[in-house]
């Protein structure tokens, strides 16, 4: 039987996500005419009472902005303080944040391939359910994800909301003892993510391709994550100052969250997806050869495929975390001097669903003048909205549950951290 | 064998950490998946069993029109309801707007301020409907989630302590940042549960448990005036994740009014 062309689909509350949003689509006569990702989560003003705070307090206030990602918030804010400041770290200091955001990124990728993601491939509502059937595979999910939680403890002091980090470092360094410790559980982590990396490459996957422009941060020597200069597309490199000459935010009165666009109006894809398309080669060995036993090929363009690039990812930070783990050595000092002074500072590293940026302004005695915070799901939202448009067209003749649920998970394909993403900023954005 | 209860966690204003605390109990959480039905929890799983529940775990603040009438649903359908965190429990971070003009805090952050539906003020959940118990902390700590839990499931009061932190560095023998080291420190006022990790980490604690029992935050603040903290900052450490719990209000209040 031929389902009716005339659609709507809509989900009042997306699942298995964080943060609170629902999606509206309408066809009409086989045609997609009306895409929303509605992100009702209540906005939550942190540009706004950033103003009048000690530039200090950024990187614990701007955790609070998301449970999941932190680290990002919190590394975000460093770089842009010192930035301000013009103060860089030792190479021990930055090694030992490396260290710190591959713990998030284990945690957070281990937490949505296998709780939040896995549960679409194998047809359950929850990881939970799942484990009836799949108990091994979801012990071995949660095992790499409490690794990770490990590093955050130890070197954050706690997993969520870590307490350890300042602009200019850290409270206290860990003891070489202390790092000690993780090696072990660290070393099966990555055993284990290897094996996750076959076990997603073997998943069924739509036939579905989508040409992205991919923005994402680019570094010499490493696969970029605690800093690194603005890549947008193939050709165009340039430094995270310059962000807003090249990414501009609107308002859509659908949304509590600001669509990011770059200034000639061409929507991009931030996340795992373009992070492998434009740093694949400074992957660990150990991950560029699963990659390409997966099958991935040197650019990954079918969204759905995104859980094989974060298990990919996964395995790349896990083997990043054994050797920072390896040469570890105690800083001679946990953190560097920052004195405050005039200034404006820009900071963007990668969160484990793309790039985070923050830009500063602090005046002389350290007070926060303006901040801006661009989430990588305010990126990624209009690339959402085409997703499900050219992936709900040819299929209008699916069942409603079918392409309802087949919508939610190319949703989640992006990780999207939707109470991230409702909280933006002071923007200069002209006639809507 | 009896029916196993039913848990629902519910999501308010907030960033999903407590939540997220939940899904970390790793070790525990399939055990906890087996002893009781997790009947809602849109964050995990999205299968959603209709209520009535047994207990219900409420994270987040009330800052929007809708959400002020959602919790009434939850509170009906919710033998026992439990808040976990800051947010649920003192308003949360969302609190630092009740210390100032909403209106301007839109007009800062959206270009299109008439789009956005949002109340004056961010509340706790204790302040729009009846309590049972709450779990303080930004984020809560995943020892004292699984005693709450299991203490409801077992019908008895949870043994969570209301003393401050400061016992808390006594008991693991963490030397004093603020006596040793003339670190500010608002370990003698905050509420004791993450087991004092700030010090131990070489930093003061930044209250994020929220105020003790009976806290005498006017004798700290004049402990720290003389190790040279300024009224001003003063003010912002009682302005942060518990803005809105009484006795940190009135302090930075009082601070403010002197700065």
């Amino acid at each position: 039987m031929t389902h009716a062309r005339n659609h709507t689909l809509r989900v009042g509350a997306l699942a298995r996500v964080e943060g609170e949003g629902a999606m509206l689509v309408r066809a009409r006569g086989g045609r997609v005419e009306r895409v929303e990702l509605q992100i009702y989560e209540p906005p939550r003003f942190f540009e706004a009472f950033l103003r009048g705070r000690g530039f200090t307090e950024a990187p614990d206030i701007t955790a609070r902005i998301c449970g999941i990602c932190p680290v990002a918030y919190q590394m975000s804010a460093c770089n842009a303080m010192e930035d301000a400041c013009g103060v860089a770290v030792s190479p021990q200091i930055r090694d030992l944040r490396r260290l710190l955001y591959c713990g998030e990124w284990i945690e957070s990728h281990a937490l949505h391939i296998f709780l939040l993601h896995a549960p679409d491939f194998l047809g359950y509502p929850s990881a939970i359910a799942m484990a009836a059937d799949h108990r091994d595979l979801i012990e071995m999910g949660l095992r790499i994800k409490k690794a990770g939680n490990e590093i955050l403890r130890t070197v954050g002091g706690r997993s969520i909301h870590p307490i350890n980090v300042r602009v200019g470092g850290f409270y206290r360094a860990p003891t070489r003892h202390e790092i000690g410790l993780l090696a072990e559980p660290l070393r099966r982590a990555r055993d284990e993510a290897l094996t996750t990396v076959r076990w997603t490459a073997g998943l069924e996957f739509p036939d579905f391709e989508q040409d992205y422009l991919f923005v994402g941060l680019r570094h010499p020597t490493e696969y970029a994550v605690v800093d690194g200069r603005l890549a947008i597309g193939d050709d165009l490199e340039v430094d995270v100052s310059a962000f807003d000459e090249h990414i501009v935010e609107e308002q859509v009165q659908h949304s509590n969250a600001l669509h990011a666009r770059l200034r000639d109006g061409r929507r991009f894809m931030v996340g795992p997806l373009a992070r492998y398309a434009l740093s694949r080669d400074k992957l660990a060995p150990i991950a560029r050869e699963a990659a390409s036993e997966a099958g991935l090929g040197r650019v990954c363009r079918n969204p759905f495929r995104s859980i094989v690039v974060r298990a990919v990812e996964l395995l790349h930070a896990c083997d990043e975390a054994t050797r920072l783990i390896e040469g570890y050595e105690e800083p001679e000092r946990p953190a560097v001097e920052v004195p405050p002074r005039t200034g404006t500072g820009h900071g963007a590293t990668e969160a484990p669903r793309g790039t985070l940026y923050h830009r500063y302004a602090i005046a002389a005695d350290g007070e926060i003048t303006e901040a801006r915070i661009v989430p990588p799901t305010s990126q990624n939202q209009s690339q959402i909205e085409d997703d499900l448009r050219a992936f709900v067209e040819p299929r209008l003749d699916l069942s409603h549950d079918e392409l309802t649920h087949s919508c939610e998970q190319a949703i989640r394909n992006y990780d999207p951290c939707i109470s991230c993403a409702t909280h933006f900023l002071d923007l200069r954005v002209e006639n809507l | 064998m009896p029916k196993a209860p039913k848990l629902a966690v519910w999501k308010f204003a907030s960033c999903d950490g407590c939540q997220l605390t939940v899904l970390n109990l790793e070790d525990d959480l399939l055990a906890l998946a087996g002893t009781v039905q997790i009947a809602h929890f849109l964050e995990a799983s999205s299968a959603a069993v209709r209520g009535p529940y047994d207990v219900s775990l409420v994270e987040g603040s009330i800052t929007t029109p809708h959400d002020a009438e959602r919790i009434k649903e939850v509170r009906k359908a919710s033998r026992m309801l439990i808040t976990i965190g800051a947010c649920a429990t003192s308003g949360g971070i969302q609190a630092l707007r009740n210390f100032r003009d909403v209106e301007e805090f839109t007009r800062i952050v959206y270009a299109k301020p008439e789009y956005i539906d949002t109340l004056e003020h961010s509340t706790a959940i204790a302040d729009n409907v009846k309590v049972d118990f709450e779990l303080r902390g930004c984020p809560i700590d995943k020892g004292q989630l699984v005693e709450v839990i299991t203490a409801y499931l077992a019908g008895r009061k949870p043994t969570v302590r209301p003393h401050s932190v400061c016992v808390e560095c006594k008991r693991r023998g963490t030397v004093c940042v603020m006596v040793a080291r003339g670190e500010p420190c608002l370990g003698p006022v905050t509420q004791a549960g993450c087991g004092a990790l700030c010090p131990s980490y070489a930093r003061g604690c930044y209250g994020c448990f929220g105020p003790m029992e009976s806290p005498n935050t006017a004798s700290l603040s004049g402990r720290l005036i003389q190790l040279g903290v300024t009224r001003k900052n003063i003010a912002r450490v009682f302005r942060t994740f518990n803005a809105d719990a009484a006795a940190f209000r009135e302090e930075s209040d009082a601070n403010d009014a002197r700065a």
